[in-house]
């Protein structure tokens, strides 16, 4: 069970979308929310999925992976979808009405916006994660932050918390299992009774689970001290990231998709 | 030339609860650490081996007296990274002390806060991983590795600081028998082939046997120091501080019990049947 969280899954492989310099690829995602969220017409919303079906095509990772990474929010896409068709404002173009519930051809059209906004939204910055390795992920961030710095934002702790975090994700699970079966052992159950009596179950699980991540967490700081660490100052890269021309060439693709769809708002088409 | 390290008179006590007197782990410990030597540091627990340990790379500070690494005083803050990289110290948990999700990120990581130039850094990360023959793994998961093979990892990423001297403070108590063969091996050859002092620190005493020089520990101070020949002759001592002996001694001193005319520093399996025939043919 606990196997199924595909949080910063990452799916290895070696095709240009692979290649490209992780800030290259984060950039690419804000470039393709701005435009989702500039879309207006359902030709917009063809081009940005047209989009996203060339960049799947390229990194050949599988339809059903992206699909599968919808199924956690299937709840809110389907809930803003049936929020959108039933509460749009407005009388014109009137389809059907029962008490407050009315179904308009705006609300039609603004709740299938939504749907697709929210679907292809998630599919692109899984796109991402599916095909950027945490660790590339972590240094793309603290180097698009980097000017950050000078605010006294702490860019290279916080990066560090992240990728500490994401390297100590199977650790934990492991042990998690470990203390589960541990507890059945001794007659715990996890699966019948109702939902409070299901979380109520976890406490006993969750005590020994924290008290070993601080453990951990004393044991690895000091581990890390050992190994000279002291902060991201004067720190050098095993792996330095480099724009190529594939970078530069991608980042104007994503621009000029962008500017074509703030072009086809402004045109109304 | 300096000793690697070296200590003086040193104390060391954990902070105690109000009102309470501190208890004192380490009471007065006097110790030269040849260069280029294999210790083994025993001691039964609380016997003071790995608070002694953790001083010898400034993780703890003395209390009284000093530590000098290669003449360095480790109560000197300005010396910490220099003294850091002089001696690395690899723990008992390989889970907690490995901070990156690639092996290759993982050994690259010390020479990375030391501001190694990248190239070398890849030198060094590969020379690392080579030296601990873990050099298939460069781009693995370190959760997917054995635990032997995960402290192999946690020994390359303390070689890849070019460190004088290795402390492994109880490196091989989690290990299964594999993994500890695989773990003593690699830091054996480590101290023949590249003459990096290696500091032990263990409760087996089999671990020992192969050691230019023993260490008991007991009650916060040094109780034997010598040859392993030396020290595991004391067997009625060992025994009573708690520690036992290796098979091979232990065979021999009940033979000696019994009559028999045995020497009892034949450490080794081989040295030790040599010995045992020797006898048997004599009588």
């Amino acid at each position: 069970m606990l196997k199924d969280i595909t949080l910063g899954q990452y799916f290895p492989g070696n095709t240009a979308a692979h290649r490209l310099d992780p800030r290259t690829k984060i950039l690419l995602v804000v470039l393709y929310i701005t435009a989702l969220f500039t879309a207006g017409s359902f030709y917009a919303y063809g081009l940005m999925a047209a989009v996203l079906a060339a960049c799947v095509r390229i990194s050949k990772v599988g339809l059903k992976a992206l699909v599968r990474g919808l199924k956690p929010v299937l709840f809110i896409i389907v809930f803003t979808g049936v929020l959108n068709l039933f509460f749009t404002p407005g009388e014109e173009g009137l389809l059907w009405a029962w008490g407050p519930l009315h179904i308009t051809i705006s609300g039609l059209r603004n709740a299938a916006f939504m749907v697709l906004r929210i679907m292809l939204l998630i599919m692109g910055t899984f796109l991402m994660t599916y095909t950027t390795s945490p660790i590339s992920l972590t240094d793309g961030l603290e180097r698009l932050l980097n000017g950050l710095k000078r605010f006294h934002v702490p860019v290279h702790e916080l990066t560090m918390i992240m990728s500490i975090a994401l390297r100590f994700i199977p650790t934990l699970i492991e042990e998690t299992d470990k203390i589960m079966s541990a507890q059945k052992a001794r007659g715990a159950d996890f699966e019948s009774g109702n939902l409070m009596e299901k979380a109520k179950a976890l406490v006993p699980i969750l005590v020994p689970l924290f008290i070993s991540a601080f453990r951990r967490a004393d044991e690895l700081a000091t581990a890390m001290e050992c190994r000279c660490y002291h902060g991201g100052e004067g720190r050098t890269k095993l792996h330095v990231l480099r724009y190529e021309r594939r970078d530069y060439v991608a980042l104007s693709l994503g621009i000029l998709i962008l500017a074509g769809v703030i072009a086809m708002r402004a045109f109304g088409l | 030339m300096m000793d690697m390290i070296q200590t003086e008179s040193l104390r060391f006590a954990y902070p105690a609860d109000e009102g309470q007197n501190p208890v004192y782990a380490l009471r007065g410990v006097d110790l030269a650490i040849e260069r280029g030597s294999f210790v083994v540091i025993l001691g039964h627990n609380g016997s003071g081996k790995s608070t002694l340990a953790k001083t010898f790379n400034a993780v703890l500070l003395p209390a009284g007296g000093k530590v000098y690494v290669e003449g360095m005083d480790t109560l000197d803050q300005d010396l910490l990274l220099a003294i850091r990289q002089r001696v690395g110290m690899v723990f008992q948990n390989p889970d907690n002390q490995i901070v990156a999700n690639v092996v290759e990120e993982d050994v690259a990581f010390a020479p990375e806060n030391l501001g190694v130039p990248t190239e070398e850094i890849r030198r060094r990360v590969d020379d690392a991983l080579k030296a601990v023959g873990m050099d298939e793994f460069v781009t693995h998961a370190p959760h997917l590795l054995s635990g032997g093979q995960k402290q192999r990892v946690a020994i390359a990423g303390v070689i890849a600081m070019e460190p004088a001297c290795v402390v492994l403070d109880e490196a091989t108590a989690m290990l299964d028998p594999v993994g500890r063969k695989e773990v003593l091996s690699t830091v054996h050859r480590l101290n023949r082939e590249k003459g990096i002092t290696v500091i032990l620190i263990t409760h087996h005493m089999s671990e020992a046997e192969q050691a230019d020089r023993v260490i008991v520990m007991n009650d916060g101070r040094v109780d034997l120091d010598g040859m392993p020949e030396e020290v595991f002759s004391q067997v009625a001592h060992l025994r009573h501080l708690g520690l036992t002996v290796p098979d091979t001694v232990d065979l021999l001193d009940r033979l000696r019990q019994n009559g028999w005319d045995v020497p009892l520093d034949a450490l080794g399996v081989e040295e030790c049947a040599a010995a045992v025939a020797g006898a048997v043919k004599k009588s």
